[in-house]
């Protein structure tokens, strides 16, 4: 873990954990993949060829341009609006990344916060957030959810502050784990010896040994988050039309499945499996990179 | 025993307590409870009603207080859109759920305890890593997806089996595997992990020892004691599968308590979905109780625990 203040033996070449990971052992898919959706979502004002959220209803259910009746213009159909699908795939993946990563990120910093306040002051502090942690962890993600977001409605920002509510929990009690058995450790009492106040202890010796345990979950937690997401907006209190989100487009899709018109939920299925599935590959990886006390997990 | 009983049962409870508070705190933090409590479009004289029934005008310990003796009394408010009382409505849908998760829990079980245990026989082999596969396919792909796409082949190119609604066995066929998708998956790694453990402890060695055949140490002294946490979690799963079902509920237009979850946000029924939240919290507490107890009784180590 700290090993900064131990390298004086070692040669510089074996030590830090920078050097650990090289190139040629990073999972290339779930990265190549993760990149192009990213891509795309940065850069999908330029990358979409038509207007997501405009259509021309003379234009409805043209299916992609490989099967009879779809052409060029547009090379995977339209929707039920006659929206272009590739334009709003694009613009959905700025949805999902946006979402997913904010929504992360918030419930990382929430959680592993309290996490380490309730590990280390212990006491009603610890009893208080733990009771939390282990009532809230008791409702199921997606009710619970589908909860909040009943109460203060859908926008893309409600969703990213209703997710971090609901998946911190997991961050805390992970962290508060390792927080136990870090604080009986010896660099840490060589701190309260040394008269740093509590805050700092937390600051600068706790919390960088819990960080590689944080950022794994976090990426095992973007599948899960990008899940939810689609299923909030596929149960329509997620992101609100027209914007272009997954979950959304699958739902809107469900009308022409009975009729065969595959392309407007199989498409976008397969982008959050495709997302979804690199970001579990990713964290699997991660896991066991950065942190082989997870591996039991 | 007793004192383990006691604490458990202790904790429970502070555990429903604190998911009332958090579920009173949330209704009431964005701004007047009245406007989520009322019918849309009510007049002046309903939210004078809803602000006499739940004392909105008193301090917030009251209000809390009233809040807590409508839910002991089994009063879940009445929803908006079928004007009968919450409660009712989620005691005529569970039998649903419960159907739709037995069925999803036998073929995720069907599907996992197998697979599991085939891959922690292979360890290392072909069969582990198609395992291996199938978790993570399992893990990824959202229920939705799942339930849409088995529509689409099963429905609409095939037409063997109807795409919604409920009353005959075929109906329960699509929504049981969308649902069962995900356990088989969380079912087939936890078979083999605790497969894994068995296989390498003292008793199987000694079988092996003996010389007794491969398929008899598996299915006989590996697979009984294996079995244990699997089933455990399988107890667990039924009831968390019972409220999770909303999204594959809502693909398969099933009448369970998860669509009336969903029926709940498409009515701006918020009684509905209160009441939903609150009797899933509850029923996961209170299985999550069992388990312990259970186990208590089978292992005298963890009573002892401190």
């Amino acid at each position: 873990m700290s090993m900064s203040s131990e390298i004086i033996v070692l040669p510089p070449s074996v030590t830090p954990r920078a050097a650990a990971i090289r190139l040629g052992e990073l999972p290339m898919i779930p990265l190549i993949i993760l990149a192009t959706i990213a891509f795309m979502a940065i850069f999908a004002d330029v990358l979409a060829p038509h207007n997501p959220e405009v259509g021309a209803l003379t234009a409805r259910f043209r299916p992609p341009f490989w099967q009879a009746g779809g052409s060029m213009d547009h090379i995977l159909g339209t929707d039920q609006l006659g929206r272009d699908v590739l334009s709003r795939l694009i613009f959905g993946a700025r949805v999902s990344m946006v979402v997913g990563f904010t929504a992360v990120i918030f419930a990382g910093v929430v959680g592993t916060a309290l996490g380490i306040l309730a590990g280390y002051l212990g006491g009603w502090v610890d009893q208080v957030i733990m009771r939390i942690t282990d009532a809230w962890l008791a409702l199921p993600a997606l009710t619970f959810a589908i909860f909040l977001a009943a109460i203060v409605g859908p926008s893309m920002w409600n969703i990213v502050i209703i997710l971090g509510l609901v998946y911190w929990t997991r961050y805390a009690r992970v962290v508060r784990g390792e927080v136990l058995s870090l604080k009986e450790r010896e660099f840490v009492r060589l701190a309260i010896v040394a008269g740093c106040s509590k805050l700092t202890i937390m600051r600068r010796h706790i919390l960088p040994n819990v960080v590689n345990s944080a950022i794994v979950l976090a990426t095992l937690m973007l599948g899960v988050v990008i899940v939810t997401e689609a299923s909030l907006s596929f149960l329509g209190v997620g992101v609100p039309p027209p914007q272009p989100a997954w979950g959304l487009m699958l739902s809107d899709g469900k009308q022409g499945l009975m009729v065969g018109y595959w392309w407007l939920t199989v498409l976008p299925g397969c982008c959050i499996m495709l997302m979804v599935l690199s970001a579990n590959l990713l964290g699997d990886w991660l896991r066991v990179k950065l942190d082989p006390q997870l591996r039991q997990l | 025993m007793k004192q383990f009983i006691t604490r458990r049962l202790g904790y429970s409870l502070l555990s429903l307590l604190v998911l009332s508070l958090t579920i009173f705190f949330f209704v009431r933090v964005t701004g007047d409870p009245a406007a989520l409590l009322v019918e849309p479009g009510a007049s002046e004289d309903d939210i004078a009603a809803i602000h006499q029934k739940f004392g909105l005008d008193k301090p917030l310990w009251v209000q809390y207080g009233l809040f807590m003796a409508s839910l002991l009394r089994g009063d879940f408010g009445q929803s908006f859109y079928y004007q009968t009382p919450v409660f009712e409505l989620y005691l005529d849908r569970l039998p649903n759920s419960l159907l739709l998760a037995l069925v999803a829990m036998a073929f995720s079980l069907l599907v996992g305890i197998p697979s599991g245990i085939l891959a922690a026989v292979r360890v290392g082999r072909f069969w582990d890593s198609a395992g291996k596969l199938f978790a993570l396919l399992g893990l990824s792909l959202p229920s939705f997806f799942v339930g849409l796409v088995l529509i689409l082949v099963f429905s609409v190119y095939l037409g063997w089996l109807p795409s919604s609604g409920s009353g005959t066995p075929l109906h329960v066929i699509m929504p049981a595997f969308a649902l069962g998708w995900y356990f088989a998956a969380a079912h087939m790694r936890l078979t083999r992990s605790s497969m894994l453990e068995v296989l390498g402890s003292e008793y199987v060695k000694l079988a092996r020892l003996k010389g007794l055949p491969q398929s008899w140490v598996i299915g006989k002294h590996a697979f009984k004691n294996a079995l244990i946490p699997v089933m455990t979690l399988a107890g667990i799963n039924l009831v968390l599968m019972i409220n999770v079902a909303v999204v594959v509920e809502t693909v398969f237009a099933w009448p369970g308590v998860g669509r009336l979850l969903y029926e709940g946000i498409s009515f701006r029924d918020f009684p509905v979905v209160q009441g939903v939240v609150i009797m899933g919290g509850t029923m996961i507490v209170v299985v999550n109780l069992l388990v312990d107890l259970v186990y208590a009784v089978i292992d005298p180590r963890i009573r002892l625990e401190k």
